[in-house]
């Protein structure tokens, strides 16, 4: 399937998602068009990671619809009043169009680097060893890490980690990457490199859907930026309007704390 | 269950034998244990080669093998001396035989939990000891050894555990412990299968018992310490 | 007398080997079936329905609170000898007549007590298997089992492996009961031996060193299995590799 430019991808509708009396969600919208790559931020706690991760159903909605290139996502009214997903194949067939990459890494600990980028590809497209193993030479490669392909996870610093992160996430050659706080645990002098790759997938017009604190890629990559607070939209909006000509006092605040 | 009931006192009876051989032990092998850790950790390089010889034909050989061996050897070291003294025979105690097998036994699972626990405790706390002038007796009673305790707990829990019912093999050198009686009251009342599963209730009983004293001991034991939780 | 007749031991050489092939085959045997079994049963403990994890929970505690004596003496004698069982040999039914053979009983009572000491090994694993793995291969569209089958068990697997080895040895030790049901394995070679010459130190001592050299051996092949499946757990020396 090809994905025609300016073509709408991603549509979240009004999503709520509660925990017991706490309402960490109430009521979010966006829409990514292919190449877009929206830039999520806020404080913590205002709810923009369990936003990204409702996309995927990693969490629950309460409420609201998931419409994924034209196809919604069907849910039922599932215990404790959160959703659930009624058809559990489609999660899986959508879970592969939007790939994740994860604050952690999530780097399959018992796996060498290259078995963790082709596991996927192998196991859930169904793509034959050979086709797997030259799309994670590809990939690898792309974000400079095809000589660790040996390695395992725990042997490398937490830069290249994440660098293998995404490589195992593009090996779907998914409709849009998710990031959640892609360089949150990393060490400082480490966030360079990640940012780098990043910067260098969306200059290749990749649609990218990133929860970040890093405000200097939300200024220079991004084309659309949705500051949440309190499980709100506050603003959003082209990043040279939003970060330097802030309209709400929250905003304000979040980027004079943020920006030096 | 009537025949459950008749030989009801006989079993108890049983269960205080396995208890006594059980408890005998464990206060041989925490002693053995605790001297073997002091071997070990010991400068003299003779001494840590024996424990370690000692740790490894007791850990690698089975517990039954020992029994026999401790058994039906003892009694012929006991006739040849018996015999120099030109005494009458003396029939070796099937009890003595258990509790010694069992003690050194886990006397060398006990060596290894000690050693490890002693090294657990941080040297900075020996040193802040004597850095306020404690002897070296002092450090090792007030700081070195209840600290080690902290650390040897669960392994003592669990050595305690697996020596309890390492206990019903005493059975096979004839000592009238609770699954020798039940044994016997199977075969007069040809019920066997009630009197097994009694005994497997009695073990679990203490089992459950032991447990919960753990839990108490490491509480106690605890107290200062935050446990890491994710 | 004589202490140590090193020709008691050379005379009864052939018995030795019979009795340590018995050994052995109980060992491994059980040690298999015991494995077979605790990987399904293991998910099944974790499993968040209380109907499914309770009686396998029921089940682990009983076999590992319970010496295997009492176990192996209350499958051989206590199931062979109750009536109902009795009741199926005199009707002929042939499946039954398998509780009458030692081999067979001695078989199941030690695989089902290795069973019950895997599994919790295996589950306490699987409960340890980093969350955000799970996550991961969730957010890729793995299905349930493939997430099972292809991260949560190889992981949990190669973490159980030291307690497993630690299992092993401890089975082939604990196997040394089998002779209390009239099996002759080394211990009950041994034993034959002391009755026939009252040698007990060249009987027991030699058994002893086989059971000693039969560990090493199993000590060996575990460091081995260490090495291979363990290696992403193993420090490196130098921190992390430079790009």
């Amino acid at each position: 399937m090809t994905v025609k430019a300016n073509n709408e991808l991603l549509r979240v509708d009004d999503l709520h998602k509660q925990y017991g009396d706490n309402e960490v969600l109430k009521g979010v919208s966006l829409t990514a068009h292919s190449g877009d790559v929206i830039s999520i931020i806020g404080s913590s706690g205002s709810g923009k990671s369990t936003w990204l991760r409702c996309i995927n159903f990693l969490e629950q909605p309460t409420s609201g619809k998931i419409i994924v290139a034209g196809e919604e996502i069907k849910m039922l009214a599932g215990s404790k009043d959160a959703l659930k997903v009624a058809d559990p194949r489609q999660l899986q067939k959508i879970r592969t169009r939007l790939s994740m990459v994860f604050q952690h890494f999530n780097l399959w600990g018992h796996m060498t680097v290259l078995q963790n980028v082709i596991e996927a590809p192998i196991h859930v497209l169904g793509l034959s060893k050979k086709d797997a193993m030259e799309r994670a030479e590809r990939y690898l490669e792309r974000v400079g890490v095809w000589k660790f392909r040996d390695t395992y996870p725990a042997h490398l610093s937490g830069g290249q980690q994440q660098r293998v992160a995404i490589a195992r996430a593009l090996a779907m050659e998914p409709e849009a990457l998710l990031f959640d706080e892609p360089t949150s645990a990393l060490d400082p002098e480490l966030v360079g490199e990640v940012l780098k790759v990043m910067r260098s997938i969306a200059e290749e017009g990749r649609t990218m859907l990133v929860v970040t604190h890093e405000m200097g890629f939300a200024r220079e990559v991004s084309n659309h930026v949705i500051f949440v607070h309190q499980g709100r939209v506050e603003e959003r909006g082209h990043p040279r309007e939003v970060l330097t000509r802030p309209n709400s006092e929250r905003l304000q605040q979040f980027l004079s704390g943020n920006l030096k | 269950m009537d025949a459950l009931i008749e030989y009801s006192p006989s079993l108890l009876a049983g269960a205080w034998i396995t208890l006594q051989v059980a408890l005998l032990s464990l206060l041989l092998a925490v002693s053995t244990g605790l001297l073997g850790a002091a071997c070990k950790l010991s400068r003299i390089a003779p001494l840590r080669w024996w424990t370690a010889l000692y740790t490894t034909v007791f850990r690698g050989v089975p517990d039954l093998v020992m029994m026999l061996l401790f058994f039906y050897g003892g009694q012929v070291i006991l006739n040849v001396i018996s015999d120099h003294l030109e005494r009458e025979m003396v029939e070796l105690d099937a009890f003595a035989a258990g509790v010694l097998t069992i003690g050194f036994i886990f006397g060398a699972y006990f060596t290894e939990t000690f050693r490890g626990a002693f090294q657990a405790v941080p040297a900075g706390q020996m040193e802040a000891g004597r850095a306020y002038g404690m002897s070296d007796w002092q450090v090792f009673w007030h700081i070195l050894f209840p600290q080690m305790l902290r650390y040897a707990l669960p392994g003592i829990g669990n050595n305690w555990l697996v020596l309890l019912k390492s206990t019903a093999i005493v059975s096979m050198i004839g000592l009238a412990d609770m699954t020798w009686l039940a044994d016997q009251a199977g075969r007069s009342t040809h019920q066997p299968f009630t009197f097994y599963l009694a005994v497997c209730v009695l073990y679990l009983a203490m089992t459950a018992v032991s447990n919960h004293v753990l839990q108490h001991l490491q509480r106690r034991y605890n107290v200062g310490v935050r446990e890491a939780n994710v | 007398m004589e202490w140590f007749d090193p020709s008691v031991i050379s005379g009864s050489l052939p018995e030795f080997w019979r009795g340590l092939w018995m050994t052995v085959q109980l060992t491994v045997f059980s040690l298999a079936v015991g494995f077979a079994l605790a990987i399904p049963l293991s998910v099944a403990r974790v499993s968040r329905n209380p109907w499914v994890s309770r009686p396998i929970s029921a089940y682990t505690y009983f076999f590992r609170g319970t010496p295997m004596l009492v176990q192996l003496l209350l499958i051989y004698y206590g199931v062979g000898q109750s009536e109902w069982m009795q009741q199926q040999w005199e009707s002929g039914n042939s499946f039954w007549l398998l509780f009458r053979d030692a081999y067979f009983c001695t078989m199941l009572a030690f695989s089902l007590n290795t069973c019950a000491y895997q599994l919790e090994m295996f589950a306490g694993a699987i409960r340890n298997v980093p969350h955000g793995e799970v996550e991961a291969a969730e957010a890729m569209g793995m299905t349930r089992y493939t997430v099972l089958r292809r991260i949560v068990l190889p992981s949990a697997l190669r973490r159980a492996i030291p307690p497993l080895s630690n299992e092993v040895i401890l089975m082939l030790q604990g196997s040394a009961i089998a002779s209390a049901v009239t099996l002759v394995d080394l211990t009950g070679a041994a034993r034959n031996v002391y009755s026939r010459h009252y040698a007990p130190f060249e009987a027991f001592i030699f058994a002893g060193l086989l059971y000693l050299a039969v560990t090493f051996v199993l000590v060996g092949l575990f460091r081995f299995a260490e090495s291979h499946w363990l290696a992403h757990l193993q420090p490196r020396s130098a921190s992390a590799q430079k790009d």
